[in-house]
């Protein structure tokens, strides 16, 4: 058993999951913002706000904004993992790691609260 | 034949260095791969190699041939090189090299030993044998035969990132073969030493290992079962 303290659920498996069901969730607004630019070929401001107007979409908006920042941590993380390692950076490693991960939480929290200030402000 | 060794004493070189070696084949003969090194070595007798079996079955001579990992003594020329071109050797890579085709494989071990490969069973032991049942039995077929040659290891990107987190393809296809026995009872044990974000779930599913295993196995497959088992467990 590896220990680690900055993976998304400390467990192999639950990031593992996580990562898949986000993965469907980003897949499946993918499809449905897609399918709202074919339903509405002449799409203009207006009619893409009054998407965006109802709760539902709001919600799914919403879950898929958790969903991609989850996606995205564990992503980052395990590209940090995997290439800042100290066989790649030697004995700086660990605080180049230290420093990108938490440039990846930073710009992961700015964008969910960001899109929640789109979504649901005002 | 050209043969370009990797050479390497970090007594004497800096550096390391491809040495070439010009060697003469037999022209009725496609010979392995070990015996066109054992030809080499009698021009240049300091180049050093593991050898024993020469049958595949020790796993000693496992090294980079033109490019891909195998073992040298069940790798016919004829199969790692073009007519009329150069056979390349170079040690395992991902490895700390010891000398010329020697590498350390003290990781290696470490990780195989990390998933515990003997059977554990804390129940009364029988008078003479615990028994399998043919179907039971037929669950370990393509998992035994590892012969710990480390071609697939070496050949992993997730290991070369992580040597040391990662258990690699060899440690994982043992640890499958010990989760699939019908006669092992510490299923949820082993289960729980490999649920990190490393020992198991940094494969990729690239399968560099399936493509180089000498022996064919399909380690991939070996964890797939492994992060089922896992999911069955964790869900």
């Amino acid at each position: 058993m590896v220990t680690n303290v900055t993976s998304l659920g400390r467990s192999g498996l639950y990031d593992w999951i996580v990562q898949r069901f986000s993965a469907i969730i980003l897949a499946a607004y993918s499809f449905c913002i897609l399918a709202n630019f074919v339903m509405n070929p002449d799409m203009d401001f207006q009619t893409w706000s009054s998407i965006f107007e109802g709760n539902a979409m709001r919600f799914f908006s919403l879950i898929t904004l958790f969903a991609l920042c989850a996606h995205a941590w564990i992503g980052m993380w395990t590209v940090s993992t995997d290439y800042m390692t100290s066989l790649q950076l030697g004995e700086s490693a660990t605080f180049f790691r230290i420093m990108f991960q938490a440039g990846c939480v930073l710009l992961i929290a700015v964008y969910l609260l960001w899109g929640i200030k789109i979504f649901w402000g005002n | 034949m050209l043969v370009s060794i990797y050479r390497y004493n970090p007594d004497t070189d800096e550096k390391p260095f491809m040495q070439d070696v010009e060697v003469q084949l037999p022209e009725d003969k496609d010979l392995m791969v070990l015996d066109v090194l054992e030809l080499a070595k009698q021009q240049d007798p300091s180049v050093v190699y593991r050898r024993s079996c020469r049958e595949g079955v020790c796993g000693s001579d496992g090294m980079n041939i033109n490019g891909n990992n195998g073992l040298a003594c069940i790798t016919p020329i004829s199969s790692a090189v073009k007519p009329g071109g150069k056979l390349v050797l170079r040690p395992l890579p991902g490895l700390p090299v010891i000398r010329d085709l020697v590498v350390d494989m003290s990781i290696f071990y470490k990780q195989y030993e990390k998933i515990k490969p003997y059977l554990i069973n804390d129940t009364a032991p029988p008078a003479i044998e615990r028994l399998q049942s043919p179907e039971d039995r037929e669950k370990l077929d393509g998992l035994y035969e590892c012969i710990l040659c480390a071609c697939c290891n070496t050949n992993c990107p997730s290991f070369w990132w992580n040597p040391d987190k990662f258990i690699g393809p060899a440690g994982l296809l043992q640890a499958y073969r010990f989760l699939a026995d019908s006669r092992d009872t510490a299923n949820v044990e082993r289960l729980a030493g490999l649920d990190d974000p490393f020992s198991v779930f940094r494969c990729r599913g690239i399968m560099n290992c399936v493509a180089v295993c000498p022996k064919g196995l399909n380690p991939t497959r070996a964890i797939g079962h492994i992060r089922s088992m896992l999911i069955q467990q964790g869900t």
